[in-house]
């Protein structure tokens, strides 16, 4: 089985919209929405959920206000700042120290320190994962809970069920539909993927973006193609961008021009290739193609990497 | 005051309101710092064209243990829920890119055997752009947390003046990091069925935290009008509409302020903090 990731550095370039229109064009597939936090894949899937499983990221602490004798400890020693002097009273103080789940890392050091043995810790729930059936095969997505932690241990949990699903059924191919930046959750996506297909804009702020996404794939050894969407609203900065990705060796895998067809495909819950054969489709089927070709030049190797040595 | 421009969606236009805003405000008198908080992508500088003045590695404190102290008891590996720091029979290993820096390994080492070193996870810069204070957080490439390099600029935010933010996107904690001890969250939002979706979560996470917020609407075209829609019912304000226009995506793409070459721009960037400022002050 072959594994694509679609990540951009900048949000908004187009990963969603490219990832349904690879959903549409690809055969013997599973997809995956590993953007779990802003999760748009399924609003054009329209997926019928098979199977819901919770999703528990970190535990936290709490102060017991009856127990909390108010030193102080627990706010000294807290490296994130998630103790403040503001809580309820009790029959010893007026006021009592209590932990900002938000800002809470779970680390224990606070239930370490303090001498009343005021802090009590559990894992709850940060989110849910679905298995889902759509018209374009099976979809493994997830919700991370508004300020949920440690989105990258779902974004490993969706991939992992997605490989599963693939292998159940015997598919050869899993879409990954990433999440914008380099952090935790793009680490969590990349780890051991055959390709990277990055989606730019030619913007300044995009290929700055994209130049710290190829920092990181690099950094990973993970091989990368980049499109470049709305590839007619700045031709300089465009052929800047294809400069630039020639010399550090990355494929160029295709054009898509600014087109109105996104918006209104997402009105009808559809991928730009369902809704018609305009300029926007015609070149996402040629992206499609491109890429493609490249995941299954790539020779496969015993350790489950790919070295593709084709282009 | 302490302005954070945030979305769920990303590419909704958080950084093009941030730095007009500040380029705004500046020309307006009004002591102005940007801080940019999207140290996965920070982007303000392309903007804002600051002259930098320093620059400094943003660090956490990763353990280092003394072999000859250590009696290899396993009370760190014990402690730390990351697993950055392991026991194994005769030797203790540390993963310095799990470690969170909580410091518990330290605390519970009976023998003092660990001691804490700095580890570089990113860069914090600092200058000027003309009057406007500049402060941006750059997450090293390869490097997972983004939230200690996010407390890092917020502990240069001005006590005084208008501190302007620029939050990564999304709902995670990276964001949650930003928005924490805002005055006021604009939502960035565009009108498109993504837009909407990703709307509603931002503003279910704005809400865990109790600040004050408002959405600010871009690319504004025919139909879509289901985040309006949204918005009344819910009763969010929306404290601005920019229209689509190519002409601004243009100037973006060029890294040039719109409020500078755009009409009417510099006029949405001031009724948007009037509207705004309403809003804290009631």
């Amino acid at each position: 089985m072959k594994e694509l990731v679609v990540l951009s550095g900048k949000g908004g370039t187009g990963k969603t919209s490219l990832v349904a229109a690879f959903a549409a064009l690809a055969e013997r597939k599973v997809l995956a929405d590993c953007d779990v936090d802003a999760a748009d894949l399924h609003l054009i899937l329209t997926p019928r959920t098979l199977q819901v499983q919770e999703f528990q990221g970190r535990r936290r602490a709490r102060i017991v206000p009856d127990r909390c004798a108010g030193c102080g400890a627990c706010a000294e020693f807290c490296r994130f700042g998630a103790i403040a002097f503001d809580g309820p009273g009790n029959e010893a103080i007026g006021r009592t120290y209590r932990v900002d789940p938000l800002a809470c890392d779970g680390c224990g050091v606070c239930g370490h320190v303090c001498p009343s043995q005021a802090v009590e810790f559990s894992i709850g729930r940060d989110g849910e994962w679905y298995i889902s059936e759509t018209r374009h095969g099976p979809l493994v997505h997830a919700r991370l809970d508004a300020g949920g932690e440690n989105s990258g241990k779902l974004v490993t949990l969706v991939r992992q069920r997605a490989r599963a699903v693939a292998e159940e059924r015997d598919l050869d191919l899993l879409v990954v539909d990433g999440s914008p930046g380099i952090g935790c959750p793009v680490i969590a996506s990349v780890a051991g993927t055959d390709l990277v297909l990055g989606v730019a804009e030619p913007t300044l702020s995009g290929q700055h973006d994209l130049e710290r996404l190829a920092g990181l794939t690099a950094h990973f050894r993970i091989p990368m193609a980049v499109c470049l969407n709305r590839a007619d609203l700045n031709p300089e900065i465009a052929s800047a961008t294809e400069r630039w990705c020639q010399a550090r060796g990355i494929r160029l895998v295709g054009r898509i021009p600014y087109d109105p067809v996104f918006n209104q495909a997402q009105e009808q819950r559809k991928s730009v290739v369902e809704v018609g054969g305009g300029p926007a489709a015609r070149a996402l089927r040629d992206v499609w193609q491109a890429t493609h070709a490249m995941l299954t030049a790539g020779r496969r190797f015993g350790n489950g990497r790919t070295v593709c040595d084709s282009w | 005051m302490r302005i954070v421009f945030a979305s769920g969606k990303g590419g909704t236009g958080k950084t093009i309101l941030a730095t007009n805003l500040a380029s705004v405000l500046a020309d307006q008198d009004y002591a102005v710092a940007y801080l940019d908080c999207d140290v996965e992508a920070p982007n303000g500088h392309i903007f804002l064209k600051p002259f930098i003045t320093s620059r400094e590695a943003v660090t956490i404190p990763v353990p280092e243990v003394d072999e000859v102290r250590c009696t290899r008891c396993g009370r760190c590996g014990d402690f730390c829920p990351s697993h950055a720091i392991v026991c194994l029979g005769n030797a203790v290993l540390t993963f310095p890119e799990l470690c969170h820096g909580c410091g518990g390994c330290t605390l519970v080492c009976p023998e003092k055997a660990i001691r804490e070193i700095p580890r570089a996870i990113g860069e914090l810069t600092r200058g000027a752009a003309g009057p406007i204070q500049f402060v941006e957080g750059r997450l090293q490439i390869g490097q997972p947390m983004s939230p200690p390099i996010i407390r890092a600029v917020k502990r240069h935010m001005p006590r005084a003046g208008i501190a302007i933010l620029d939050a990564p996107p999304g709902t995670a904690c990276p964001m949650m990091e930003t928005v924490r001890g805002a005055d006021f969250v604009v939502l960035v939002a565009e009108p498109t069925v993504f837009g909407l979706h990703d709307l509603t979560l931002a503003v279910d996470a704005i809400r865990k935290v109790g600040v004050p917020y408002g959405v600010a609407l871009n690319r504004v075209g025919p139909g879509g009008d289901g985040v309006e829609r949204y918005c009344a019912q819910a009763n969010i304000p929306i404290l601005l509409r920019i229209p689509e226009d190519r002409r601004i995506a243009e100037i973006y793409s060029r890294g040039d302020l719109a409020a500078r070459t755009f009409p009417g721009f510099e006029r949405w960037m001031s009724d948007l903090f009037g509207g705004l400022r309403a809003v804290v002050r009631s």
